[in-house]
C-alpha cells in the first residue's frame, strides 16, 4: 500500500492479527546486527540489569535528595490544615484577610526535573496529607473555565481512587454535567467529606489515620510563569473568596525566582496569599551526588570514559542543567557500549567474570586480541608468552580474568585517592585541579595528571598548606581510605596516621624548643646589657629560630606532599593506560554527541556547502548567455530540463527554509538564513 | 577579478595581466583610506560572480567531473562517520564560505597564463567580461555595473607596477570580509554611485573633503586600524539599513514558457539522469545498516529524528517496509498540506483503538489515547512522521500534544526534519517529551513527494483541485445561486490589483443582486450566502466599521479559469 496520496495524510497499517507477532522482543534487535551471535543475549541481559540497577539508583538518590523539601512541604501543609481544622483564632484571622496558604516552591531551571519532583511531591502528600491533590499545567489552562474543568477533573478523579467503586459511575455523571464553578467544587467538598464522616467506623478510622478529617485541597501549578497572569488572577481572587469553605492550599512551582510572584500578579491579589517560600536542592549538587553514586563507585562495572563524560557535563552545563537528561545520556552510553563492543560481556560484576571468560568463544578470543590496548600489553611480555596469549585461547582466557580484575581492583583504587586528592585540590586557592570532583575525574581520565601543569602548581600551593588544614586533611583521607573497599591501603592508612602523630609530636616538641628557646634567650637578655651583643644575640636568635622551625614543620609537609604525589602517580593512571580497558570504558563520545547534542544546520549546510554545485548551476546559466545574441528569443526559451530542474531547487529551498516568496513582487523570494531580509 | 587592464599605452605594446578585484582595491584603499571600505562589499561579490565564470570556462571538463566524484566519495565519507564530519566541525569553519581562496587561487593561474608569451590573450580578453558586457539586454545588472566599474578603475590605477607588487601579497582582511558582503547585492546602484564619488575623491582629494567630510589625513592613516571595527559595525547597519530594495523587474512571465504544472514537472524530471545515482545509492545503503539499531532503541525507550540535506522518505519507507510489516504502525505525511494533528489523533483513535465517537477537544484525545494504551500492555504503535517541521505540525500546540504521544512508552515515534530552522520548535520540556536520539541520514535525494503538492513557489498555481471542487460545488447549485458567485468573483477580480481590497461589502452586493435580479430579499442573499459559506466558498470578515465583507479565498488565476470555464458551460 502506498503512502502517497494527494486526499489523505495518514495512513494505518494494520497486520492482520494472526500475522501480527505477539510484541516483538527487543533483544531480537540487539542480536541481528552484531555477528557474533552466541553473546548478545547475554549481553542483552546484562545491559537491561545493569540499566534498571542504575535507575533505580538515580531514582532512589533523586528521592533522597528531595526528603528534605517534601518533608518542609509536608509539615507546612498540616499547618496550614490543622487551623482550618480547629477553627483557630488564627485561621479565622486569616479567613477574614481571606488569605490563602500558599507555598512558593522555587526548583530551579532545569524544567524537565520537576516532573519527577511533583510526582514524587503528589505522592507524598496522597499518602500523608489529603486525597485531594490537583496538578495543573499551564499548557492545559489557557483560561479560566478550562483551569477550573482540570482542577474538578482530577479531584473527581482522585475521589475515585479512594471511594470504592460502585461510586464511580455517578461521579463520572456528576463531572459530565456539573457546571464546573467554585459552589460546585464547594459541595462536592462538602459531600465527599460528609461521606468519609458516614462511612462505617472501621473505614472512617482507616482513612482518618492515613488523613484529617476535612483535608486541603491542594492545587499546584507545576510551571507558574507560563500561566497568564489573568487566570492566576481570577482563579485566586474567586477562591480566597471561599477560603472559609474550602481549605484550599496552593503550591506554585517556580523556575526563576520568588520575585516571579510579584511581577505576575498585582499587590491586590497577591495580598490575597500567605506565602512560604521553598528552595529546592540546586541541580549542580543533583548532579554531583549523581556523578558521585554512579560513576566514582565500583558498583556498577560500566564506566564512561573521559571524552564522553565531558560530553555529559557540558550538554548539562551548557544546555539544560537537565539531571534527567544527563541520565538519558547515561542510558544511551551503557546501549551503545553493549550494542557495539561483542566484548561487553565480559563487563560484568566481579563474580561474574570467572563464568564469562571461559565461555567465551574462539571468535571472542580473536576480539581480544584484536584490542589495542591489549595488543600493546602482548608487546611488552616475552616471546614465549607472546605466542602462548596469541594461540592459546585458554591461555588468554586465564590471563583475560587476571587483567579484568586488576582492572577492576585498579578501579577501586582509583576512586578512593581520587578523592584523597580531591580532598586537597578542592581547598587550594583558585582551584587549579577544579572545584568539583568530576572536573579531578575528568582530568585523571584524560591523562596522566601528574604530568600536567595545573598538577603541578597544585602541588606548589599543597606545600604551602598550613598545619591545621593539612592535618584535616590527612584526617579525611584517612577517613576515605579506611572506608573504602580497597585492599591494598592498609599500609597507606598507617603511613598517613604516621604523618599524624608526627604532625603532634611536631607540636609538642615545638611547644617545649620554643620555650627552651625563649627561656634561654631570656636569661641571655638579662645578662649582656650592651647594645652591640644585644643586636647580635637578637639576630642570631631570629635567624636560627626562623630556620629550625621551618625545616621541622616543612621537611614534614614536604613528606606529606610527595606521599600523595606518589600515590597519585601510582593509582591514578588513566583508564586508557590499563590493558582491556575497553571492555568496562565506553569511549564513543562522538556518537554520543551526534545522537545527543545534534547540529542539523551543520549538516545541512556541509552537505549544502560545495562550491562545486553552485559552478554546476550557473554552468546553466552560462551556457543561455552563451547561446548567440542576437536571436533573443531563443535565449530567452530555456531548456525544459533546465527550467524544472530550477523550478525544484527553488521548492526546495523553500522546503529547507532557505527562502520564501517575498510577497512584494511576483516571482521573488526572500532570504530567511544568514543576513537575510 | 582577473580582469584585462590595458595599462602602458605610451610603450604601444598592449600587456594584459591579471588583477585580483581586492588587490585593486586594496590599491585604492590605501590612497582613499577608509571610504573605499564601504565598496569592497560589492566588490567582492562581483569577485565571486567573475570567479565562477572564468572557472566555467576554463576549467577542463574531463577534469571537473572526476572533482565532482571525488567530492560526493568524500560526502559519502562525511556520512559514513556521520558524526564524525557533521557535527564535530567547528560553526565557524563550516560557516565561512571558501571561494574567495579559490579565487584567488584561479586569480593566480590566471595570471601565469597570462605570462605564458606564446599564448595570446586577446581571446581570453574577449572570452570573459567583455561578453558580459555584451549583453545589455539581459539586463543582468550587476554584471554590468562590474563592467563599469572595470572601467572606472583602469581609469584609477595609473600605477601599474604597484599593482603587480601586490598580486604577490593576497589580503587576508579581504577574504574574510565576502562573506556577509555577498548579501549587500542589491544595494549596487546607491553604491555605485558612492563608488563614483570613491574615484573621484581619488583623484582630487580635497574636493572630497568637503563631500565626505573625513579627518585630515595623517591621523587618518593612524586612525584606519582603530576605526577597523566601528566601521565595520557601521557598515553592516548601513548596508542594511536601507529599506528600498532594488530587484530586477524580470518574472517567469517574460520567458516564453509557460509555467508547467505539477505533472508536466514531475515527468521532466523523472526523464531527467539524476547525478551521482551510484554515490548517493551506496550513502542509502549506509544509512540501511542503522535499521535494527533504531528498533532497539525506539524500544528502550528514545524517538529518533533524522536530519541532513534529502528528501528521507524512502530511506523511511524502506524502514517501514523491511521491518514494520507485522506491526501495527501509522505513517503520516505531514508535508501533506492540509494535514493537522487532529486528523493524526483521528487516525490512531478510529483505525488504531477502534473507537467510535469524538472527542471535545485533541487534549481530550490524547488522554484517552494514553489511557488505553496503558491499560493494554500489548498493543503498541509505531508511528512515522515524515517531515515533523512541516507548515501544518510546527506549531507550538502541535507539537506539544505529538510531544506527549511521543512520550507514551509502547508509542515509538521515527521522524525526519529538513528545516533548516526545525530544532527552534522545541524547547526543553518538549525536548524531554520526545526523548530525541538524532541521526544525521543525508541522502542528497530530491524532495519529491514533499515539494509535490502545489504550494511550490513557481510551480504553475493552477489550484486545479481548488478548481475543480469549486466547479463542482457550483454545478450542485441553483442557476440563481451560480450567478451570484459569479457576481462575487467578478467584483473581486475587478479588484484584484489592490492588495488592501477587504473583499465586496455585504450591502453593495445586496444592491447589485438586485439589480442583476438575482435575488429579491436580503434574506434569500443572506441564504445564499450562508451555503456558500458552508462550503467554503466563500469566507465574511467583519471590517473596523461593522460592515461584513465578502471574499473568495481562492487565488486570482484561480478565479479567472474558474469564470472561463464558466463562461464556456454557458
Amino acid at each position: 500500500m502506498s503512502t502517497c496520496s494527494v486526499s489523505k495524510g495518514c495512513f494505518v497499517f494494520k497486520p492482520s492479527t494472526k500475522k501480527r507477532r505477539l510484541s516483538e522482543k527487543t533483544d531480537h534487535y540487539f542480536r541481528s546486527t552484531s555477528n557474533d551471535s552466541e553473546d548478545t543475549v547475554l549481553r542483552f541481559i546484562t545491559c537491561q540489569s545493569l540499566w534498571s540497577q542504575i535507575k533505580s539508583e538515580t531514582e532512589q538518590i533523586q528521592e533522597d535528595m528531595n526528603k528534605q523539601l517534601l518533608d518542609n512541604l509536608v509539615s507546612f501543609l498540616s499547618r496550614s490544615h490543622s487551623d482550618f481544622q480547629e477553627k483557630t483564632t488564627e485561621w479565622t484571622s486569616r479567613m477574614k484577610f481571606r488569605e490563602i496558604p500558599t507555598a512558593a516552591l522555587v526548583l530551579g531551571v532545569n524544567v524537565t526535573d520537576h516532573d519527577l519532583t511533583f510526582r514524587g511531591l503528589s505522592d507524598v502528600l496522597q499518602n500523608n496529607i489529603t486525597p485531594y491533590v490537583a496538578l495543573l499545567e499551564a499548557k492545559d489552562c489557557p483560561g479560566i473555565k478550562n483551569l477550573m474543568q482540570k482542577l474538578m477533573g482530577q479531584l473527581m478523579n482522585c475521589d475515585i481512587d479512594v471511594d470504592s467503586l460502585e461510586d464511580e459511575d455517578c461521579v463520572q455523571v456528576s463531572q459530565n454535567k456539573i457546571r464546573c464553578s467554585m459552589p460546585s467544587l464547594i459541595s462536592w467538598y462538602e459531600s465527599v467529606t460528609k461521606k468519609t464522616d458516614s462511612e462505617t467506623p472501621s473505614e472512617k478510622r482507616n482513612s482518618s489515620s492515613r488523613h484529617w478529617q476535612s483535608p486541603p485541597v491542594v492545587v499546584v501549578f507545576k510551571d507558574m510563569e507560563s500561566f497568564t497572569t489573568k487566570v492566576l488572577q481570577d482563579f485566586i481572587v474567586i477562591s480566597s473568596q471561599h477560603i472559609h469553605e474550602l481549605p484550599l492550599v496552593l503550591i506554585f512551582g517556580i523556575a526563576t525566582s520568588p520575585m516571579i510572584i510579584h511581577r505576575l500578579l498585582p499587590h491586590s491579589v497577591s495580598s490575597l496569599l500567605c506565602i512560604e517560600l521553598f528552595q529546592s536542592l540546586s541541580c549542580k549538587e543533583h548532579l554531583s551526588t549523581i556523578i558521585d553514586k554512579l560513576l566514582l563507585t565500583s558498583h556498577f562495572p560500566f564506566k564512561l570514559g573521559e571524552k564522553v563524560l565531558q560530553v555529559l557535563i557540558n550538554i548539562f552545563l551548557y544546555h539544560d542543567f537537565s539531571v534527567q537528561n544527563f541520565i538519558k545520556g547515561f542510558q544511551l552510553c551503557i546501549v551503545e557500549h553493549f550494542y557495539s563492543q561483542p566484548l561487553s560481556v565480559l563487563c560484568c560484576h566481579l563474580v561474574d567474570i570467572k563464568k564469562r571468560v571461559y565461555s567465551l568463544s574462539h571468535d571472542q578470543c580473536e576480539n581480544i586480541r584484536r584490542l589495542p590496548s591489549f595488543r600493546r600489553y602482548v608487546e611488552k611480555q616475552e616471546s614465549g608468552k607472546q605466542i602462548e596469549l596469541l594461540t592459546n585461547d585458554s591461555f588468554l582466557k586465564e590471563e583475560t580474568e587476571k587483567l579484568l580484575e586488576d582492572l577492576h581492583v585498579y578501579h577501586e583504587n582509583y576512586v578512593s585517592i581520587l578523592r584523597c586528592l580531591h580532598v586537597f585540590t578542592s581547598s587550594l586557592p583558585k582551584y587549579p585541579l577544579g572545584k568539583q570532583i568530576r572536573e579531578l575525574h575528568c582530568a585523571c581520565l584524560e591523562n596522566q595528571v601528574w604530568e600536567t601543569n595545573e598538577y603541578e602548581s597544585s602541588l606548589q600551593l599543597a606545600r604551602m598548606l598550613n598545619k591545621t588544614d593539612l592535618v584535616t586533611m590527612l584526617q579525611q583521607c584517612v577517613e576515605i581510605l579506611v572506608s573504602s573497599s580497597g585492599k591494598e591501603f592498609d599500609k597507606t592508612v598507617k603511613h598517613l596516621k604516621e604523618f599524624l602523630t608526627q604532625f603532634q609530636n611536631l607540636e609538642a616538641s615545638e611547644a617545649s624548643q620554643e620555650q627552651d628557646v625563649s627561656v634561654s634567650s631570656q636569661k641571655e637578655l638579662q645578662k649582656k646589657t650592651d647594645l652591640y651583643h644585644l643586636q647580635k644575640t637578637l639576630l642570631e636568635l631570629k635567624e636560627s629560630r626562623r630556620s629550625k622551625k621551618l625545616t621541622k614543620f616543612e621537611m614534614l609537609r614536604f613528606e606529606v606532599v610527595d606521599y600523595i604525589d606518589r600515590l597519585v602517580r601510582k593509582y591514578l593512571v588513566p583508564a586508557g593506560d590499563r590493558t582491556l580497558h575497553e571492555i568496562v570504558y565506553f569511549n564513543a563520545a562522538t556518537v554520543l554527541r551526534g545522537h545527543l547534542n545534534a547540529a542539523p544546520r551543520t549538516a545541512l549546510h556541509t552537505a549544502l556547502n560545495n562550491p562545486h554545485w553552485y559552478l554546476k548551476a550557473f554552468s546553466t546559466v552560462v551556457t543561455a548567455a552563451e547561446e548567440p545574441n542576437g536571436d533573443a528569443a531563443s535565449s530567452d526559451q530555456v531548456d525544459d530540463i533546465i527550467h524544472a530542474r530550477f523550478i525544484r531547487a527553488v521548492s526546495e529551498l523553500e522546503l529547507l527554509g532557505f527562502i520564501k516568496p517575498s510577497k512584494q513582487k511576483t516571482d521573488h523570494v526572500a532570504r530567511l538564513t544568514w543576513g537575510g531580509c | 577579478m582577473s580582469r584585462p587592464e590595458g595599462t602602458r599605452s605610451a610603450r604601444r605594446s598592449l600587456q594584459v595581466k591579471f588583477v585580483p578585484d581586492e588587490d585593486v582595491l586594496r590599491h585604492i584603499a590605501d590612497d582613499a583610506g577608509t571610504k573605499v571600505r564601504k565598496d569592497k562589499a560589492q566588490l567582492s561579490v562581483s569577485v565571486k560572480r567573475f570567479v565562477k565564470k572564468l572557472e566555467n570556462i576554463s576549467d577542463n571538463e574531463a577534469q571537473e567531473i572526476l572533482e565532482e566524484k571525488n567530492y560526493v566519495a568524500a560526502l559519502g565519507i562525511c556520512a559514513q562517520d556521520s558524526v564524525g564530519n557533521g557535527s564535530n566541525i567547528s560553526g565557524g569553519e563550516v560557516y565561512s564560505f571558501q571561494t574567495p581562496k579559490r579565487s584567488n587561487k584561479m586569480a593566480e593561474l590566471a595570471s601565469e597564463l597570462a605570462q605564458t608569451p606564446e599564448k595570446n590573450v586577446a581571446p581570453d580578453h574577449s572570452r570573459c567580461p567583455e561578453k558580459m558586457a555584451k549583453t545589455p539586454q539581459s539586463k543582468r545588472s550587476s554584471s554590468t555595473k562590474v563592467q563599469q566599474r572595470n572601467k572606472k578603475k583602469e581609469f584609477v590605477s595609473t600605477t601599474p607596477y604597484r599593482l603587480r607588487k601586490r598580486l604577490t601579497a593576497p589580503d587576508p582582511y579581504l577574504e574574510s570580509e565576502s562573506e556577509y558582503s555577498a548579501s549587500c547585492s542589491e544595494e549596487e546602484d546607491e553604491e555605485d554611485k558612492k563608488e563614483v564619488s570613491t574615484v573621484s575623491d581619488q583623484k582630487t582629494p580635497a574636493k572630497t573633503k568637503a563631500a565626505y567630510t573625513p579627518p585630515p589625513r595623517n591621523s587618518l592613516t593612524k586612525k584606519i586600524k582603530e576605526q577597523k571595527m566601528s566601521n565595520l559595525v557601521e557598515e553592516y547597519f548601513e548596508a542594511h539599513s536601507s529599506s528600498k530594495v532594488l530587484t530586477s523587474d524580470r518574472t517567469l512571465q517574460k520567458l516564453r514558457k509557460r509555467r508547467f504544472n505539477q505533472q508536466t514537472l514531475h515527468d521532466l524530471l523523472k526523464n531527467a539522469p539524476l547525478a551521482y545515482a551510484a554515490e548517493i545509492r551506496d550513502l542509502n545503503q549506509q544509512h540501511e545498516t542503522l535499521f535494527s539499531k533504531w528498533m532497539l532503541q525506539l524500544h528502550l525507550g528514545f524517538n529518533i529524528v533524522l536530519y541532513g540535506l534529502g528528501s528521507k522518505r524512502d530511506l523511511l519507507e524502506k524502514f517501514r517496509t523491511s521491518l514494520l510489516q507485522d506491526s501495527v504502525h501509522l505513517v503520516v505525511n505531514g508535508y501533506f498540506p492540509s494535514i493537522t494533528v487532529r486528523s493524526i489523533l483521528n487516525s490512531i483513535t478510529e483505525e488504531v483503538l477502534d473507537h467510535i465517537g469524538t472527542f471535545r477537544s485533541p487534549l481530550d484525545q490524547l488522554e484517552f489515547i494514553s489511557k488505553r494504551f496503558k491499560e493494554d500492555s500489548s498493543l503498541e504503535l509505531y508511528v512515522l512522521i515524515h517531515n515533523l517541521d512541516s507548515q501544518m505540525l510546527r506549531g507550538e500546540r502541535s507539537q506539544q500534544i505529538l510531544a506527549q504521544l511521543s512520550s507514551l512508552p509502547s508509542i515509538y515515534l521515527i521522524a525526519s526534519i529538513d528545516h533548516i530552522n526545525a530544532p527552534l520548535m522545541w524547547d526543553q520540556a518538549k525536548l524531554s517529551l520526545y526523548n530525541w536520539l538524532w541521526y544525521e541520514t543525508t541522502t542528497f535525494n530530491p524532495y519529491v513527494e514533499e515539494t509535490s503538492y502545489e504550494n511550490s513557489l513557481l510551480v504553475q498555481q493552477s489550484g486545479s483541485l481548488a478548481l475543480s471542487s469549486l466547479t463542482h460545488v457550483l454545478h450542485s447549485l441553483t442557476l440563481n445561486a451560480r450567478g451570484i458567485f459569479r457576481l462575487l468573483a467578478q467584483r473581486q477580480l475587478e479588484k484584484k490589483d489592490s492588495p488592501s481590497y477587504p473583499g465586496l461589502s455585504f450591502q453593495d452586493f445586496y444592491q447589485q443582486c438586485r439589480e442583476a435580479f438575482l435575488v429579491n430579499s436580503d434574506l434569500t442573499l443572506r441564504a445564499q450566502l450562508t451555503e456558500f459559506r458552508d462550503h467554503k466558498l466563500i469566507r465574511t470578515k467583519r471590517g473596523a466599521d461593522g460592515v461584513e465583507y465578502l471574499l473568495i479565498p481562492v487565488d486570482d488565476s484561480t478565479l479567472t479559469d474558474f469564470l472561463e470555464k464558466e463562461d464556456e458551460d454557458v
